[in-house]
Order: C-alpha cells, then sequence, then structure tokens
C-alpha cells in the first residue's frame, strides 16, 4: 500500500514535473544569460563548419532537369516602399547598386551595366530555414570581383547587404556575410533566374546567392553593399534583418 | 555490468546473506549492475533527447511536410500535417502517402492557450519552445545537438575501451539463437530470472544495438546532411540517401525510431520492476529477480 501510494505519488509529481519542465524551457530561453548560452553554440558550430569544408569547396550544381517548375519565394514577396514601387515602375533603369563602405574607391553600377559584366551562371539547391528545398538557375558577377575591383581594406571581415523591402513595416531588411563567404567562387549577384529577369517576388533586380547558406541570409531587393569591420552598429547590431530577431547569424546549418 | 561488485557493497546489502551466491536461499542477491559513466551518460542521453525531440518538432512546424528528393515537390509531400477551414472550425489533415486522416486537436490543428485551434504541425505541448518560435527552437536544437554529440561519442569511446560493448551488448551465437524463444517470452511478460537476469536478455541487447549504432549515429548524420555549408564535403552522403530532402525525411524517421525505442524502454523499465531499475540507473545496484521468491520469502 505505502509502496502504491508513493508510486502515484510520483507519478503525479512526474506529470507535474513534465508540464513544469516544458514551461521551464520557455522561461529559461527568455532569460538572457540562459538564452545568451543556448545562441553560443552559433559560433562553434560555425567553427567546426568552416573547418569541415574547404574555403573554395563548391555546393552541388545540378542539370537543368533538376530545376524546380516554380521557385518558391518566401519572405518579402511584393515590397511596398514607395521609393522601390517606384525604381519597379520603370523596370530599373534608374536603379543603382551603390558599393562603399571601407573600400578605397566606392562606385556605383546600373543593372545594365552589372549585366555586361563577366557573369557565372549555376543550378544550385535554395535551402530555406523552414525547411524546404528548390532548385533554380541564377546568374550573375560574381561578388569577389565587384569587391576586388572597390579594393576592400585590410581591416575589413563583413559585407553588409542594404536592401529595399521592409518586411512587417518594421526597419528595412538587411544582411550580412563573412568575406570569406563573399569571395566564395559561387557567391553572385543574381540579375537571372532560370535565364529570365529576377522575378519581384525572388528579389528583383538584384539578390545575392552565397549558396552554401540557407535562404535568409540571401537577401533579395539590393540597393547597397557595405564592407565593414563591425556589424555592431548596423539596426539591431546581430548582422541581418532576422538575426536581430533571434536568427543565427552563420546560416550554415 | 558486472556480478561481482567492483566496489564495496552498500550498507544495505552488506546485512543480507553472502551477494556471490546466486542460492534460492538468498533474500536479496545485489549486483553492481551498471558503472558510473553508463549511468552519467544516460540522464545527459535522457535530456538531450527529451530537448532535441521538442525543439526538433517546433522547427519541423516551421514546414510541416516531408519529402522524398533533393527539393520539395510542394503538390506533393508524402508527409503533410494541413488545417483545413470547415463549416465550424479549423480541421487538422494528416496526409501520409495517399491516406489522409482527421487529426483535429492534435497534429495539423491544436488548440493555444487562447483555446482556439490554430494551424499547427505538431500541438504546443510536444515542442520547445511552446509558441511558434524557429529561431529559438534552432537554438535548443543545435545546442544540445552539440551535447548529444559530445556525450555519444565518449559513450562509444568508453564502451569500446572498457569492453562494455563486447561484454555487455553484444548478443553471442547462441542468444542469436534464441530470438524466437525471448521473443515469446517478452510477449507473455516472463522476464528473466536468477543468472540470466543479471544479463541484458537477447532482444534488449539488439534493440540497444540499433539505438546505439544505427538511429543515434544516423540522426547526427542526417542532421548534418541537410547543412548547406556542409554539402560540399557531404555531398557524397546526401546522394547516397536520396537528396538533402530525403535526408530530411531519414532524419525525421530516425526521430520516431527514438521514440519507438524509448517507448518500450520505458514500458520495460515499468512492467520489469520500476524501482530496481531506475535504482540500477543511479546507484548502479541491481537486485536479481530470482525464480522463487515467493517461497523463499519467510
Amino acid at each position: 500500500m505505502r509502496s502504491r501510494d508513493r508510486r502515484s505519488f510520483l507519478a503525479r509529481a512526474g506529470a507535474v514535473g513534465g508540464a513544469a519542465w516544458l514551461a521551464g524551457c520557455d522561461r529559461l530561453a527568455t532569460k538572457s544569460g540562459f538564452a545568451g548560452w543556448l545562441g553560443s553554440s552559433d559560433g562553434l558550430t560555425e567553427r567546426v563548419q568552416r573547418s569541415l569544408t574547404a574555403r573554395d569547396a563548391l555546393a552541388h550544381e545540378y542539370d537543368e532537369s533538376a530545376i524546380a517548375s516554380s521557385f518558391r519565394a518566401n519572405g518579402s514577396i511584393n515590397p511596398q516602399a514607395p521609393e522601390y514601387l517606384t525604381l519597379r515602375a520603370n523596370d530599373f533603369r534608374d536603379w543603382r547598386l551603390a558599393i562603399g563602405g571601407m573600400v578605397r574607391a566606392p562606385f556605383s553600377l546600373s543593372l545594365d551595366e552589372l549585366r555586361a559584366l563577366p557573369a557565372r551562371t549555376q543550378i544550385t539547391r535554395h535551402d530555406c530555414v523552414e525547411g524546404w528545398s528548390a532548385i533554380g538557375k541564377w546568374t550573375g558577377p560574381l561578388l569577389g570581383s565587384i569587391l576586388e575591383r572597390a579594393g576592400v581594406e585590410s581591416a575589413a571581415r563583413f559585407v553588409v547587404f542594404r536592401c529595399m523591402d521592409n518586411l512587417g513595416g518594421v526597419g528595412m531588411y538587411y544582411e550580412s556575410i563573412a568575406l570569406e563567404d563573399a569571395y566564395h567562387p559561387q557567391t553572385i549577384l543574381a540579375y537571372n533566374l532560370n535565364d529570365k529577369a529576377l522575378p519581384v517576388a525572388n528579389g528583383a533586380p538584384l539578390r545575392v546567392r552565397p549558396e552554401r547558406m540557407l535562404g535568409y541570409k540571401m537577401a533579395k531587393y539590393l540597393s547597397g553593399i557595405e564592407v565593414v569591420d563591425s556589424l555592431a552598429g548596423i539596426e539591431g547590431g546581430k548582422g541581418g534583418y532576422w538575426e536581430d530577431r533571434g536568427y543565427q547569424w552563420f546560416g550554415g546549418i | 555490468m558486472s556480478d561481482v561488485p567492483e566496489t564495496p557493497a552498500p550498507p544495505e546489502s552488506a546485512a543480507v546473506p553472502v551477494v556471490e551466491t546466486p542460492v534460492a536461499a538468498a533474500r536479496r542477491w545485489v549486483i553492481y549492475r551498471r558503472r558510473l559513466p553508463v549511468r552519467l551518460m544516460h540522464w545527459i542521453n535522457v535530456l538531450c533527447l527529451v530537448v532535441l525531440l521538442g525543439s526538433g518538432l517546433q522547427i519541423f512546424n516551421a514546414h510541416p511536410a516531408l519529402y522524398w528528393g533533393d527539393q520539395s515537390n510542394f503538390n506533393d509531400p508524402w508527409v503533410k500535417l494541413g488545417a483545413r477551414p470547415s463549416a465550424q472550425s479549423l480541421r487538422g489533415e494528416t496526409r501520409i502517402g495517399g491516406a489522409r486522416f482527421d487529426t483535429t486537436g492534435v497534429l495539423g490543428t491544436s488548440r493555444e492557450a487562447d483555446g482556439k485551434l490554430h494551424a499547427r504541425g505538431f500541438p504546443s505541448w510536444a515542442t520547445i519552445p511552446a509558441l511558434k518560435n524557429l529561431a529559438i527552437g534552432r537554438d535548443w536544437h543545435f545546442t544540445f545537438a552539440w551535447i548529444f554529440l559530445v556525450n555519444g561519442t565518449l559513450y562509444l569511446l568508453w564502451s569500446f575501451a572498457s569492453r562494455h560493448f563486447s561484454r555487455d551488448l553484444l548478443p553471442d551465437r547462441a542468444e542469436l539463437r534464441s530470438i524466437g524463444r525471448s521473443f515469446v517470452q517478452h510477449l507473455r511478460f516472463r522476464h528473466p530470472k536468477g543468472e540470466e537476469a543479471t544479463r541484458y536478455n537477447v532482444l534488449q541487447k539488439l534493440a540497444y544495438l540499433v539505438a546505439i549504432l544505427v538511429l543515434g549515429p544516423g540522426i547526427v548524420l542526417m542532421g548534418l546532411a541537410m547543412s548547406p555549408y556542409l554539402g560540399p564535403s557531404l555531398d557524397w552522403m546526401v546522394q547516397a540517401v536520396g537528396g538533402r530532402q530525403s535526408a530530411r525525411t531519414w532524419h525525421f524517421l530516425a526521430a520516431l525510431g527514438l521514440v519507438l525505442f524509448a517507448l518500450v524502454h520505458v514500458f520495460e523499465v515499468l512492467v520489469t520492476g520500476f524501482w530496481n531499475n531506475l535504482r540500477s540507473m543511479i546507484t548502479g545496484r541491481y537486485v536479481v529477480p530470482v525464480e522463487e521468491v515467493g517461497h523463499a520469502q519467510p
């Protein structure tokens, strides 16, 4: 009898404990110290992944037959910022990409000038942080060649992408990647998707493709590229729109 | 697992007849069943698996569908936890292959704190965190994946080095031949007694080996196979399992396998002497059930 009582007590304690455990997880994650510890594993993940994959190793490239019949668009798919609508109404003829920050010679490029540069075409798989994948064919100049032309200062560490969409109406979208990913031989500024001008839903007129990262790192609707040595002073300071909202900066997994 | 205690017997067993003599007359036959590293790593593993499952379901909820191949054929997932508006409410619909099931309230749609049905793959009581938050779910998942990986690797190294693996987990030929008999015994809830109960039985050994050598390493590898950054290094593996979305499916199926393993494991722990089993995973001491235990007691 005593043992039965003890058992039912423990069973109840277990049930209560289980519920408290789940609630506790949520509370813990909102406490800055513990959340900070949880989030800090991203740095370890980044270091280990970088050590396991050669700096210039290429993401898998597919055959034409693998291209998805319709390439899913996510996040901002139809920006409504007045400035963007004006540029779009004129087929982005008045749009220019500004390259600046810690570079010796800042400059800007029109869409036609970008299209005149040597370009790379690659059929790659896009992996969204949500879990789905889609294969598409992207065309555009290497980001590395544009950075070389601008002359990156030796103290620089990151490339920040400025965008023309304000997802959810609060703050403009932006992203950042490490210089070594910016110089990766597949990191292009894509103006074409599947041999046609980039559709609005997928980031017209220009999006960046760091092919070994998740979709949210592949900023769309680019207006500027800024080379910096620290992400601390930019927007929320975490290096990206989603990063400022809790997402991992190293979007490699 | 060893018949002979490796540390001095604890006070309560010192008071009873000699530990080493497995005779029916002995009232309590206590063995030191599990060494400290096994016990410690077992409980770290429990914590990791609970967090990894809850946070994994949170991540799954961001796109509650599974595919085969490299990419997502959105029109034809082989598993989908969807929501469908109906006249009265939001119905939860689970699709597996061609079959559709109404799973309102649990899968596809479930109630949140406001008491209303919301479209979400797995319900909030099963996910970490409870509310939809992919970013924090990923933080939990990757942090505990690291702990799981380190703990699991140390366990494998220790198991081989200490011969825990070969002595306690690897079945011999005679045991493999007795699988059928062991299976029938499990179904009849007849559990080994006496000398036989000092070892794991053959089905138990096989279940542990599948979990340790197949499901554990497999779920880690399939998780890594989903990483675009590791793509160039692991491309051979990603292709071998059928592509990135297949890897995501295998990751999910391995998790399902571990859940089934844990359910059977906990069930067996309950029916073969809960306190005795639990104690043996905390202090290491296990009271061997003896055949004529009823007659032996005064």
